[in-house]
C-alpha cells in the first residue's frame, strides 16, 4: 500500500489539448491544476517515504556510534564489487526512466515503450544481483537469528599470503553487535527492495497502457510522477550504499 | 417542524418554506455498491462517520468494563489479563479508530472541499482507497480481539510488547500499520487539495479556520505517521525474529523504541486536537454572528502548535533517563506549545465580545469545549514541568489529563461539529431541545468520571491498574458513576440523530445564518457541490457580506 | 522560599486526612507540593478567567440584548497580552519545575545506597549490609538515601507517592533516585509502567522507622553476608582474580581503588568509573579497554543475574586494597568446586526474620 500513489496514477492527468481527454478529471478546473496537484501529491508522498526511512537512518545512526568496531568489521563482510555495480545498474535504470519522462513529452510510443523496457530490465538486474548479495550473506552465516555466526568476527580467517588474520579479531561481546548492523542492512535493503518490487510491477503496467498508446496523446502524468517515485528509490540507494558499505571500508591494500 | 427549532434558531428567512432538494449526493445514485465505489468526499465522509461511530461505541463499551472493574479495589470482575486486554483494546481503538480520523475523517472530508469552494478533494480515488485502508485496519484490530485481544497497551513499549507476552500483538501491530496509511492518504489528499483547488478569489488568508486547522493537522499526519509505522514494522521484525534493535540483552536500546514512537504519537495528540479546534473556532463565530477575533493569531497558532508539536516527544520520558539537559530542552518546548493554545482559548472567549449570541447544541458543546480543554491544557503544563512530571506521570492524573483534552476537548469538538453541520449533511435539522440536554447530560457526566481522577492521580494511584489500595474507593466509585452519566450523554445523539434522518425539521440551505461556503449552497449538496465556481470576494466570518447577499436574496425573489 | 509552616501544616494535614492527598512523608515533598498548589491556583485563575469571561459575554451580548454584533478584527494589544502573559506564567513553571527536577534526581553525596531489581513483577531489595527484602523496603528517616535500580526483563516504574518520587527502572542500566524520609510509617509502592499481567500486582510497602530501630531492623534481617562479601565469592568463583589480581604484572587492571576515579580507556575517552561503569565493563568488556591493557577479558553477558552484578560492584566499590583480591586467590583452591554460573547467594535466615525477609 506504500506506493498507492503510483498505483492511481492516471488521475493525475494532464494534456495539452483544448479539448478534453477522458484523462480530465471533471472536479479538476483546469488540466493545469490537475498536473500541478498530480505531481504535489507525489512529492508529499515522497515526504512520507522519506520520513518512513528516516526511522530506520535513525537506528542506524546510533548503533553505528555506539558500536562503531562491529559496525565497521560487519560493514568489510559486504560485498562493495556487487553493491557498486548494482550502484551503476540503478542509475542506469534512472537514466531510461528519465529518458521515458522525455519520450512520454515528445509523444514518441515506440520510444516510450522502449525506455520503459529497458529501465525495467535494469530494475530487475538490481534485484538479481541483491539476490545474490542475500544468498552469499546466507553462506556466511550473517543472516540475523539462530543461524547468526559470530566466528568469523571473533577468529578471522588467516590470510594466505600474509599469514595474518585479515582483520583484526573482535571479542565477542562486540562481535555480537555485528548482528545489529546486518539486521538493519537485511531492513534498509531489504526495504528497498519491496519499493523496487512494487515499482517493477507498476512499469509492467505501464508499459502495457504505453503500448496501448494511452501516453502518446499528451497525457504523461503517470509516466512523470512514476518516474519521481522511481528517482526516489534511486536515491534512497544512493544513501544506503555508501553508510553501508563504504564509509567504513579501509583504503584497499 | 418541530415547535422547539422555531423558538431557538433565529433568523430563519428560508426555513418555513425549505424542501429537502429534488437532487442531491445523498440520492443522486443508488444501491450499496454506489456508496462503496463513491469517489465523493461527502459520500466517503458519511461512509467514515459511520465506521468511527462503531469503534467509538466498541471503544467505550471497553472503557465500561475498565470502570466497572474499579467499581471495587479488588480484582473481582474479570482476570489480570483481560483486564490489561479491556484497556489495550480501549486505548487502540480509541486512538487509532475514532480519534485520529474523527474530525478530518469525516466532517473534514465532507467540508473541506466545499469550504474552498472545490468539487472533490484532488485525489477521489485515494480518499476512498484511505477509508478502505482504514476498515483493513480495523479489521486486523477486530481479528486480534475475537482471536483472544493484545495486552500491550496501546504504547506496545518494548521490551514488553516483543518478548514477554503472548498475545496477538502482530496482528493489532498490522491493525495500526494499515490504519496509518490511511491517515497518511487522508493528510495528503488535504495538504494537496487546500494547496492546489482553492477557488478563485480564495486566498490562505480568506480561508475557514477549520481548513487552517485541518491543514495544520494534516502536516503531521503525512510527516509524522511514517515514523510510526517504520517503528511497528521494527517491532514486528524483533517479535518474529528477535534481532534485537530495541533488546538490551543484544546491544538494543529500549529507549530508541521510545523515542520513535513518541515522534508520531506526540504529534498525533495534536492530529487529534487540532481539527476539534477548527471546529470550534466555526461554531462561536456562527453563533455569535461575528467574525472570529484575531483570525490571523488563531490560523497562526494552529501552525505553530504543528510545528512546536514534532519536537517535545522527550516530554513522555522525563523520568526514564534522558539526559538533564534534554530533558530541559523538551520541557521549555512544551511550555512554548502550551502557548498557542492559550491564545486560541482567548480568542475564542473575545470573539464573543459584542457579539448577538445564542446558545443551540453546537454553541453548549463548544462551550464544554473551551472549559475543558482549559483544564486539559493547564494539567498538561503540570507534567511539563519537570519536577512536577516526576510525582504525576503514569498515574492517574495523566489518564484524567488526556481525557480532559481528547474526551472533553476533541470529544465535545467532534460532537459540537455533528451537530452543526448535520442539517448541511442530511438536510434536516436534530431536536433541539433533547440535543441540549444530552449536551449538559455529557458535560456533567465527564466532569464527575474524571475530576476525580485528578485527585487519584496526586494521590499516587498508577495508570492501568486493575486492582488498587482501598483507600482509593470512594473517588474510584464516583468516577465510575460519572462514566454511567457520560455514556448516557454519548448515546443520546445517537438516538435521536438517527430519528432525525426521518423525522427532523427540514433544515434549508443556511439555517445557521452562517457565512462559511458550504452554507451557500443547498443541503444536502448537489454531489458537484456547487452549479458553478463560485469566486470569492470576502473575508471568512464576513457577516456583513452575508447580510448584504441575503438582502439581495429576498429583493430578487420578491 | 517561605511558607508560614502553621498555615501549611494545616493545609496538608487537612487536605490529607480527608483522603484528597498524600501523605507529605520526604523532604523533597512540601517542595513539590508547594510547586502543585502554584500550579493549581494557575489553573483555577485561568478556568475562573476564561469562564467568567465566556459567562459574562454570553450574558452581555446574547441576542435579546445584543440584536446585531459588532464586527471587530481584533486587538494587538489584548492579544499580546495574552500571549506574553502565559508564555511568563508558564516559564515560571519551567524554571521552577526544572529546579525540583535536578533536586529529586541529584543525590547529595552521603546518600546511603540501596540496589533494587524489578522483574516481572516483584520488586527486590539489596541492601549492602546483606538485607535482601520483596516487596519491601525499610529505611531510616532522616537520612538521605539513594536507590540504584535496574529491570531484570521490562520497563518498571519505581514511585513512592508519599514521598512525591518516582523513576523508570530500565532494563540494562542503572538509573537513580534519591529520597529522604521525614516520618515513621509505611508508605505504598507501586510499579508505575505497565509492566504485563501483574503490574496491579507489583507493589510493596516502603517502611521509614527511626534510625534506632532501622539499626536494630538491620541487625535482626542480615543475611549473614553483606553484599561486598557476596560479590568477593563471585569475584573469586567466577575467576576474576585471576587476571584483576593487583599484582604489577596482572592481565587485568587493578581495581583497588578504581570506583570514583578517572580512567584513561584505549579508545582516548576518559571515563568517570561509577556503578553503571563497572556494570557494563563487565558485560561489554571490549568497550571499556583500560589504556595499556589488551583487550582479552571475555563477556559475562547472560553469566550473571543482576543480582550478581550487584555484588560485584558493591564489592569492587569497597575495594580499598588488594588485601582481599589476595585472600580470594589464597582460597580459591577450596572455592574450586563453585559453580561456575553462579546463583545468587542464599541469604541465611536471620532470628526474628522479617516479613520482608528474602526466602530463596
Amino acid at each position: 500500500m506504500d506506493n498507492a500513489i503510483a498505483t492511481h496514477p492516471h488521475e493525475h492527468a494532464e494534456h495539452h489539448e483544448h479539448v478534453a481527454l477522458p484523462q480530465h478529471r471533471h472536479h479538476f478546473e483546469t488540466e493545469q491544476q490537475q498536473r500541478e496537484a498530480g505531481s504535489f501529491g507525489m512529492w508529499l508522498f515522497l515526504l512520507t517515504e522519506i520520513m518512513f526511512f528516516g526511522g530506520m537512518f535513525f537506528a542506524y545512526l546510533l548503533y553505528r556510534n555506539w558500536y562503531n568496531p562491529a559496525f565497521v568489521a560487519a560493514s568489510n563482510q559486504l560485498n562493495v564489487k556487487e553493491g557498486a555495480i548494482n550502484t551503476v545498474i540503478l542509475i542506469a535504470s534512472g537514466f531510461f526512466m528519465a529518458l521515458g519522462v522525455w519520450a512520454a513529452e515528445v509523444r514518441k510510443q515506440k520510444l516510450l515503450v522502449i525506455f520503459l523496457v529497458l529501465t525495467t530490465i535494469f530494475g530487475f538486474a538490481f534485484l538479481g544481483v541483491k539476490a545474490d548479495e542475500y544468498h552469499e550473506k546466507y553462506e556466511k552465516h550473517h543472516i540475523p537469528g539462530a543461524s547468526f555466526d559470530i566466528r568469523e568476527f571473533v577468529n578471522p580467517p588467516i590470510d594466505a599470503k600474509t599469514g595474518q588474520p585479515d582483520q583484526k579479531p573482535m571479542s565477542p561481546d562486540m562481535a555480537q553487535k555485528t548482528q545489529l548492523f546486518f539486521f538493519l542492512y537485511f531492513a534498509m535493503t531489504g526495504m528497498h527492495a519491496f519499493h523496487m518490487i512494487l515499482g517493477l510491477g507498476i512499469l509492467f503496467w505501464l508499459i502495457w497502457r504505453a503500448n496501448r498508446g494511452e501516453f502518446s496523446a499528451g497525457y504523461v502524468a503517470p509516466i512523470e510522477n512514476f518516474g519521481l517515485y522511481w528517482h526516489f528509490v534511486d536515491i534512497v540507494w544512493l544513501f544506503l550504499f555508501p553508510l553501508l558499505y563504504l564509509i567504513n571500508r579501509h583504503p584497499l591494500k | 417542524m418541530s415547535a422547539t427549532t422555531h423558538h431557538t434558531i433565529v433568523n430563519l428567512p428560508d426555513q418555513s418554506t425549505a424542501e429537502l432538494p429534488k437532487r442531491n449526493y445523498l440520492n443522486n445514485e443508488h444501491g450499496l455498491l454506489s456508496w462503496l465505489l463513491t469517489g465523493d468526499h461527502k459520500r466517503i465522509g458519511i461512509l467514515y462517520l459511520i465506521s468511527i461511530t462503531f469503534f467509538f461505541f466498541l471503544g467505550g463499551a471497553f472503557a465500561g468494563l475498565i470502570r466497572l472493574e474499579l467499581l471495587t479495589p479488588q480484582p473481582d470482575l474479570v482476570a489480570s489479563d483481560t483486564y490489561n486486554k479491556f484497556f489495550t483494546m480501549h486505548g487502540l481503538i480509541m486512538i487509532f479508530l475514532f480519534l485520529v480520523p474523527s474530525v478530518p475523517a469525516t466532517i473534514g472530508n465532507f467540508l473541506i472541499p466545499i469550504m474552498i469552494g472545490a468539487k472533490d478533494l484532488a485525489f477521489p480515488k485515494i480518499n476512498l482507497l484511505s477509508w478502505y485502508l482504514y476498515l483493513g485496519g480495523a479489521l486486523f484490530t477486530l481479528i486480534a480481539l475475537v482471536q483472544g485481544g493484545v495486552d500491550t497497551g496501546w504504547t506496545f513499549t518494548t521490551p514488553l510488547s516483543t518478548h514477554y507476552l503472548n498475545t496477538h500483538v502482530i496482528t493489532a501491530a498490522t491493525g495500526v500499520f494499515i490504519v496509518g496509511f490511511s491517515s497518511i492518504f487522508t493528510g495528503l489528499n488535504f495538504i494537496v487539495t487546500i494547496h492546489r483547488m482553492r477557488a478563485p478569489g480564495m486566498t490562505w488568508f480568506r480561508m475557514p479556520l477549520f481548513v487552517w486547522s485541518n491543514y495544520a493537522a494534516s502536516i503531521l499526519m503525512v510527516l509524522g505517521t511514517p515514523v510510526l509505522a517504520i517503528t511497528i514494522v521494527l517491532v514486528a521484525l524483533e517479535r518474529t525474529l528477535g534481532i534485537g534493535v530495541f533488546d538490551p540483552t543484544k546491544g538494543g536500546d529500549p529507549l530508541l523504541f521510545q523515542h520513535l514512537f513518541w515522534f508520531y504519537s506526540h504529534p498525533a495528540v495534536y492530529i487529534m486536537i487540532l481539527p476539534g479546534m477548527g471546529v470550534i473556532s466555526e461554531v462561536i463565530s456562527t453563533f455569535s454572528r461575528k467574525r472570529v477575533f484575531g483570525y490571523t493569531a488563531v490560523a497562526f497558532s494552529s501552525v505553530a502548535i504543528a510545528l512546536f508539536g514534532f519536537f517535545v516527544w522527550a516530554h513522555h520520558m522525563f523520568i526514564m533517563g534522558v539526559s538533564n539537559y534534554s530533558a530541559l530542552v523538551f520541557s521549555l518546548l512544551t511550555m512554548l506549545v502550551a502557548v498557542p493554545s492559550a491564545i486560541k482559548v482567548f480568542n475564542w472567549a473575545f470573539t464573543l465580545q459584542k457579539g448577538s449570541i445564542t446558545f443551540e447544541t453546537p454553541m453548549l458543546y463548544a462551550f464544554a469545549f473551551i472549559g475543558l480543554f482549559t483544564i486539559g491544557g493547564l494539567t498538561g503544563v503540570f507534567l511539563g514541568s519537570l519536577g512536577m512530571d516526576i510525582h504525576l506521570t503514569e498515574t492517574y492524573f495523566i489518564v484524567a489529563h488526556f481525557h480532559y483534552v481528547m474526551v472533553g476537548g476533541m470529544l465535545m469538538a467532534f460532537l459540537a461539529g455533528i451537530h452543526f453541520w448535520w442539517p448541511k449533511m442530511t438536510g434536516r435539522m436534530y431536536p433541539e431541545s433533547v440535543s441540549k440536554l444530552s449536551a449538559v447530560v455529557s458535560f456533567i457526566g465527564f466532569n464527575l468520571t474524571f475530576m476525580p481522577q485528578f485527585i487519584l492521580g496526586y494521590l499516587g494511584m498508577p495508570r492501568r491498574y486493575h486492582a488498587y489500595p482501598a483507600e482509593y474507593q470512594v473517588l474510584n466509585v464516583l468516577s465510575t458513576a460519572g462514566a454511567t452519566v457520560l455514556g448516557v450523554g454519548f448515546l443520546m445523539p445517537l438516538i435521536y440523530l438517527a430519528w432525525s434522518l426521518k423525522y427532523g425539521a427540514i433544515a434549508g440551505n443556511n439555517p445557521w445564518q452562517a457565512t462559511g461556503l458550504e452554507w451557500q449552497i443547498q443541503s444536502p449538496p448537489l454531489t458537484e457541490n456547487f452549479i458553478e465556481v463560485p469566486i470569492v470576494d470576502h473575508e471568512a466570518y464576513d457577516y456583513e457580506w452575508l447580510e448584504h447577499k441575503t438582502a439581495n436574496e429576498v429583493t430578487t425573489v420578491g | 522560599m517561605h511558607i508560614s509552616p502553621v498555615m501549611w501544616q494545616f493545609l496538608v494535614k487537612w487536605l490529607h486526612s480527608s483522603a484528597l492527598f498524600p501523605a507529605e512523608a520526604s523532604t523533597i515533598a512540601p517542595w513539590t507540593d508547594a510547586l502543585y498548589f502554584f500550579l493549581l491556583a494557575m489553573t483555577v485563575v485561568g478556568l475562573v478567567l476564561v469562564g467568567a469571561l465566556i459567562f459574562g459575554f454570553s450574558v452581555m451580548y446574547r441576542k435579546e440584548k445584543s440584536p446585531v454584533a459588532t464586527q471587530i478584527e481584533g486587538s494587538t494589544l489584548l492579544e499580546a497580552t495574552w500571549t506574553i502573559i502565559p508564555l511568563a506564567i508558564f516559564l515560571v513553571t519551567f524554571v521552577w519545575g526544572a529546579l525540583l527536577y535536578f533536586r529529586i534526581y541529584n543525590p547529595p553525596t552521603n546518600a546511603m545506597n540501596i540496589y533494587i531489581v524489578g522483574k516481572q513483577w516483584m520488586w527486590k531489595a539489596e541492601h549492602p549490609g546483606g538485607q535482601h527484602e520483596i516487596n519491601a523496603l525499610h529505611v531510616p528517616i532522616g537520612r538521605p538515601v539513594q536507590l540504584t535500580m535496574i529491570s531484570q526483563d521490562v520497563f518498571h516504574s519505581f514511585s513512592i507517592p508519599d514521598f512525591r518520587v518516582k523513576r523508570e527502572v530500565i532494563p540494562g542500566r542503572y538509573s537513580t533516585v534519591w529520597f529522604q524520609a521525614t516520618e515513621a510509617g509505611t508508605y505504598h509502592l507501586f510499579c508505575t509502567q505497565y509492566c504485563g499481567t501483574a503490574h496491579s500486582a507489583m507493589i510493596g510497602e516502603i517502611t521509614a522507622m527511626s534510625p534506632e530501630d532501622y539499626t536494630k531492623w538491620t541487625q535482626q534481617s542480615t543475611s549473614g553476608m553483606s553484599l561486598a562479601q557476596n560479590g568477593e565469592r563471585l569475584y573469586a568463583a567466577m575467576g576474576c582474580n585471576a587476571c584483576h589480581n593487583g599484582s604489577a604484572a596482572a592481565r587485568g587492571p587493578n581495581l583497588a581503588g578504581v570506583y570514583g576515579s578517572k580512567l584513561q580507556l584505549t579508545n582516548g575517552s576518559q571515563v568517570l568509573v561509577n556503578d553503571a561503569y563497572l556494570r557494563d565493563a563487565i558485560l561489554n568488556p571490549s568497550q571499556h579497554i583500560t589504556a595499556g591493557y589488551a583487550p582479552i577479558m571475555p563477556t559475562y553477558q547472560g553469566q550473571i543475574s543482576e543480582e550478581g552484578l550487584i555484588d560485584l560492584v558493591e564489592f569492587i566499590k569497597n575495594l580499598d586494597s588488594n588485601y582481599r583480591v589476595k585472600q580470594t586467590l589464597v582460597t580459591a583452591e577450596s572455592d574450586q568446586a563453585a559453580p561456575s554460573t553462579p546463583q545468587p547467594i542464599a541469604p541465611q535466615q536471620g532470628p526474628g526474620a522479617n516479613t520482608g525477609m528474602v526466602k530463596q
